[in-house]
């Protein structure tokens, strides 16, 4: 705080330095491999660069700053985990995790952007595409000259995406596709789009849309409280003629999209780890910083309960991410085990930061520190990617044998 | 240009400084390494980018254990094109100039760079004393080096300004700020160093003429104290009695 001319306090703008340090409270690092530390570390160190000392100003204004595709690239964010040949960078599962989680350490849209184009756009045409699709979009995407997205949710159909009323008709050697797409990340800027649609028998695939093809619209979503860094918008498909080689061949059926959401959703479960440390973090040494009462705030007990129940559970996050990780890297890693993951981790991270708002007191709801932009990104990252309720259900289908949504 | 590097490994500036109970060496637990960022950023991307511009080669040397191998893996994957690791416990920085030495001595580097410091004890000597034993020139803070053929033209920082000297090949550079500007390695980078190689050499039998006897941290700062503005006699029977200052 500082006094203005008018004896009024007013809240200093100061140049914020990423102060966060590192956490490990189970030595978990002694579970990593090499890969995983320098992966880590270096991600760790473009995110105190590149976004820490941009990403308030892009929060408050709802603007994405798009020049970090470029950057994302260049680090390695996007594929990790596909074979260098295809763009991607050839790491295991979690290489993958543990760069998710330092993005959204930064910031869930930053992490946002980069799950969507590795997860959501490149792995499903490296998985169901052909040769020639992969040849032709994966280096590029890969290297940030393209941007991708994911277009699943229909502005009716957000949990129950079976229910999807975009559709395509085959006429000769195009498809004719219709419908709209809603909640779309990325959608406004990018270039290509992987849409689901049903086709004329009521079975769902995947299609490539090219930005430039005609009857194709990507309005941006404006007004939201979350996840303002990161762009959202529709996909407004008006008999868009759509090539039939852009046709995804390999998959038919709604297991498409749901591999798909299965990689972005295992990275969510580590990238929360992030959002939750940098909240802890800062909840940590602001403790120890600020007194009251003549001692600091980290000596009252209610705040060290606060403090031990933070760190208890993102220790326990970590050991299920890293579970989830040897699995995956084993193939072994069922929908249901992330479905788990996600569901635990993102809520842990949500209830931390709102316990680290408390302990930053008033200043907890400024830009100043970062807790409360953390917050208000996840309660989108609750609910998308399967909201909080549906992986419930999930497990408790898993459990039971007994199916709840029907 | 062949160029050598000579990396070390540093605790990370947020560490918690502690020593073992006699108070002889550094508390290791718990305690995260990285590399010393004079060695990484400045050192390092130098050669780097000496190498792209004329070609060549880059290695990095550390002498030291096994764990090390983190942080060199680091090197190679910011681009070095092969390691060497001095199997050994490490010493003095005599005894890290002796094993620089051994092997350099053999292998014709036209330059050979070390950080000006490591940032865990500031001793600023392995450099000098590697000249010493390569008998070559020694250039210290350098905080800029453009070559040309043979000729490298180097400025250093020194009190208050920059002095420029001129040195043929093969010569011993300390790097300080300025000589380049740090590079992330990429997740490729990462995944190819793994590929590259890692040669671990035994370490020549050395003995240590100066040994570590004691630590000890600086004593805790004490806490700010506030005087009125109005209340100047207070300030000056402080900074008399308590600060010393008068
Ligand atoms: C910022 C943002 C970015 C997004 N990015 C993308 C993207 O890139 N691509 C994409 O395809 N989608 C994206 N989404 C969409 C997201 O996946 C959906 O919002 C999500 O699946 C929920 O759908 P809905 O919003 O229609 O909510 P609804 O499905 O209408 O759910 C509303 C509520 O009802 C509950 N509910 C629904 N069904 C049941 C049931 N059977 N039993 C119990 N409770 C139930 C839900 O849990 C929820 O609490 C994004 C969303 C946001 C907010």
């Amino acid at each position: 705080m500082q006094t203005n001319s008018n004896g009024i306090h007013t809240i200093e703008k100061k140049a914020k330095e990423d102060r966060y340090q590192h956490h490990d409270y189970y030595n978990i690092d002694e579970l990593l491999d090499d890969d995983h530390l320098l992966a880590r570390d270096a991600v760790r160190t473009w995110v105190k660069q590149s976004v820490s000392p941009i990403i308030e100003e892009y929060s408050e204004k709802a603007q994405c700053p798009t020049h970090l595709f470029k950057e994302l690239a260049e680090i390695g964010a996007f594929g990790p985990s596909l074979p260098v040949e295809y763009g991607g960078g050839g790491m295991d599962e979690i290489a993958y995790g543990v760069i998710m989680q330092e993005l959204e350490r930064g910031d869930s849209g930053i992490r946002s952007m980069a799950s969507v184009q590795g997860s959501l756009v490149m792995y499903p045409i490296f998985r169901f595409g052909s040769e020639e699709q992969r040849r032709k979009y994966l280096p590029k995407l890969g290297s940030g000259e393209f941007i991708g997205c994911f277009g699943l949710t229909e502005p009716d159909h957000g949990s129950n995406p079976s229910g999807m009323v975009t559709n395509i008709k085959d006429d000769g050697d195009a498809y004719i596709l219709n419908g709209s797409k809603m909640w779309i990340t990325n959608s406004p800027v990018a270039d290509i789009a992987v849409v689901w649609a049903k086709d004329e028998a009521g079975k769902i695939r995947g299609v490539i849309v090219e930005k430039d093809m005609k009857g194709f619209h990507a309005p941006e979503i404006h007004g939201k409280w979350s996840l303002r860094a990161s762009i959202t918008g529709e996909l407004v498909f008006e008999d868009v003629r759509v090539p039939k080689a852009n046709i995804l061949p390999e998959v038919v059926g709604l297991k498409g999209p749901l591999s798909c959401l299965s990689k972005a959703r295992y990275g969510i479960a580590w990238g929360a780890i992030g959002a939750a440390l940098d909240c802890y973090d800062s909840a940590l040494r602001y403790s120890l910083e600020r007194e009251q009462f003549g001692k600091p705030i980290g000596q009252f007990q209610l705040t060290q309960k606060k403090l031990a129940e933070m760190i208890t559970e993102i220790t326990k996050a970590q050991l299920l991410a890293w579970r989830l990780g040897s699995l995956a890297n084993k193939g072994k890693a069922t929908p249901a085990q992330i479905s788990m993951a996600k569901r635990n981790n993102v809520n842990m991270a949500l209830e931390i930061a709102r316990e680290a708002r408390q302990i930053h007191g008033g200043m907890g709801i400024t830009n100043e520190y970062p807790v409360m932009r953390h917050m208000m990104n996840l309660e989108t990252v609750l609910t998308y990617e399967g909201t909080h309720d549906i992986h419930l259900l999930i497990t408790g289908m898993d459990v039971t044998g007994l199916n709840a949504f029907k | 240009m062949k160029i050598l590097v000579c990396v070390s490994k540093a605790p990370d500036t947020t560490t918690k400084i502690a020593f073992n109970a006699d108070g002889t060496a550094l508390n290791k637990d718990g305690v995260q390494y990285i590399m010393n960022p004079y060695d990484e950023w400045y050192a390092l991307v130098r050669a780097l980018e000496l190498k792209e511009a004329a070609g060549g080669s880059v290695t990095i040397i550390n002498v030291g254990p096994k764990e090390n191998d983190t942080v060199i893996r680091k090197g190679l994957a910011i681009g070095a094109d092969n390691a060497v690791r001095i199997n050994s416990n490490g010493g003095s920085a005599m005894y890290i100039a002796k094993q620089i030495a051994e092997y350099a001595k053999g292998e014709s580097f036209d330059v050979v760079i070390t950080g000006k410091e490591t940032i865990d004890e500031n001793r600023s000597e392995v450099g000098a004393m590697l000249a010493e034993f390569l008998d070559m020139p020694f250039i210290s803070y350098a905080s800029k080096m453009d070559v040309a053929g043979n000729t490298a033209t180097i400025d250093r920082d020194i009190e208050g300004g920059t002095e420029t000297v001129e040195v043929d090949t093969p010569f011993v550079l300390s790097a300080a700020k300025g000589l380049a500007e740090q590079r992330i390695p990429n997740m490729r980078g990462i995944m190819m160093a793994k590929r590259k190689p890692l040669n671990v050499v035994e370490a020549v039998a050395f003995d240590d003429l100066v040994v570590p006897v004691h630590y000890e941290l600086p004593p805790a700062k004490s806490a700010v104290k506030l005087v009125d503005p109005e209340n100047m006699d207070e300030l000056v029977r402080l900074l008399h009695e308590e600060a010393k200052a008068l």
